[in-house]
Formats: C-alpha cells, structure tokens, sequence
C-alpha cells in the first residue's frame, strides 16, 4: 500500500496512521517518523512561521520516485510519504513518513531513507519568518552528510 | 500562445516580485540558456545565473542547462537549491 502526498492545509498524524496500518494487514512492524515546525529559542531569532513552496510538476514525481527507490531497497509491504506545502506554525506538522514491513529493521531504516532525502533532496525551498521578516533558508552542509549515509 | 512562461522558484520569485513572469516568444530560432538570461531584469538575472540553479523545461529537469531550447507556450522552471532541514 503506497499513500504518497502534498497537503497544503493542516496534517493530522493521527488520521493517516491508523488506517495505514489497517491497509496493511498480517504486517510484523510499522515505524512512522512525524517533523513538527520547530521553534527556535528568541536569542536564535525565533521562528514565527514557515513557508514551504514547491513545483508541481518536480515535487510529487520526485516523491514517487523516492518511494521507487524505498520499496527496491528494503522489504517493504507499504509506505506513507504526507509532506505539507505552504505557511505552516510552529508545533505543526510538516512531514509524517510511515513505512509497514513483516520485519522491523526494513520499516525503520525505509523511514529513516525517505526522512534524510526529503529533507536534503526534494523539491520543496522553504523560508522562515523571525521578528526581522522573511528569510529563506539555504541547503546545509548536514543535509549532504545525511544523505552520504545511504 | 506566443509566449514562454518563466517559474521562478525560492528566493528568485522574490527577487522577481513574482512567481512567473513571461517572455515574448522568439520568432525565430528558440531561446537557449543565454537568450533567457538577456531576457530577464539584470537583478534577476545574476542571480538566475548561480551555477548552483537548475532548469526545468515543460516540467522535467535538464541535467544541462545548454540544453535549453525554449519556444512559444514552453514553460521554463528555475530552481535553486533545495532548502534543507
């Protein structure tokens, strides 16, 4: 069972998980990583809001293509990949990636994959909002360490 | 459609003020990579020329910029790099 998405009003984990494991009966594990807006402590700037924007048409078949790539890797029976797009709160979720397999190792390093190349390698640029305005947020070098991990 | 359709995205709309802007179609030969950059607002433009963007014609990713042959209705995507974490 694959559930692959762009939502771009609010994420409620608990709505997709429950059924995502109900659409994958006799599974042995179910591992689900959900990313909430951090907010930044006030001497760091505290972060107000954030604003994800996208390309239609790079954005989602980039997820499906990241599916592609979890399901040739690991022994997987489904995968759930929810991203948000556009202005998101802090304590809000952004992301919920949710992967079912008959054992636990495949469901958790499956999440841990999809996790680490969502946020260094999809199409999504995102700017943050601090007391000062708007500012967009550059690619880290831990994003490329991250993903040399794979 | 006698037009190419330019989507800008990140820190280019910004800069852009908008996030697509719209160039009149060449009536000859198709626009390559330089052709756009003459074409766009000289801010935009330098910014648009960061070796770090990608381009994106009619929705699929050019692994080349020199690729590029853009003619009337195109739609051409400038992407710079993905935000991270």
């Amino acid at each position: 069972m694959r559930d692959i998405r762009l939502l771009d009003q609010m994420l409620v984990p608990g709505t997709l998980i429950g059924p995502f494991a109900q659409a994958n009966p006799g599974l042995g594990g179910v591992c689900t990583f959900v990313g909430e807006v951090r907010c930044d402590a006030k001497e760091q700037g505290g972060v107000e809001a954030l604003e994800l924007s996208h390309y239609e048409p790079l954005t989602l078949p980039g997820m499906h293509a990241l599916a592609d790539r979890a399901f040739a890797r690991f022994t997987l029976m489904g995968l759930l990949m929810v991203h948000r797009v556009g202005v998101l709160y802090p304590g809000e979720p952004i992301v919920c990636v949710s992967a079912a397999a008959l054992h636990r190792r495949d469901a958790i390093d499956a999440v841990d994959f999809c996790m680490d190349h969502l946020k260094s390698a999809a199409w999504f640029w995102k700017r943050e909002k601090r007391a000062d305005g708007w500012h967009w947020i550059e690619p880290r070098a831990d994003d490329t360490r991250d993903l040399a991990r794979w | 459609m006698i037009v190419i359709t330019v989507v800008l995205l990140g820190k280019l709309a910004d800069l852009a003020g908008a996030p697509t802007l719209t160039l009149p179609a060449p009536s000859s030969a198709p626009l390559d990579w330089a052709g756009v950059l003459a074409a766009l607002p000289p801010a935009l433009a330098d910014a648009a020329d960061d070796p770090r963007n990608r381009v994106a014609a009619n929705g699929a990713l050019l692994a080349d910029k020199a690729e590029l042959q853009a003619g009337a209705g195109d739609e051409i995507a400038l992407l710079p790099p993905v935000s991270g974490g």
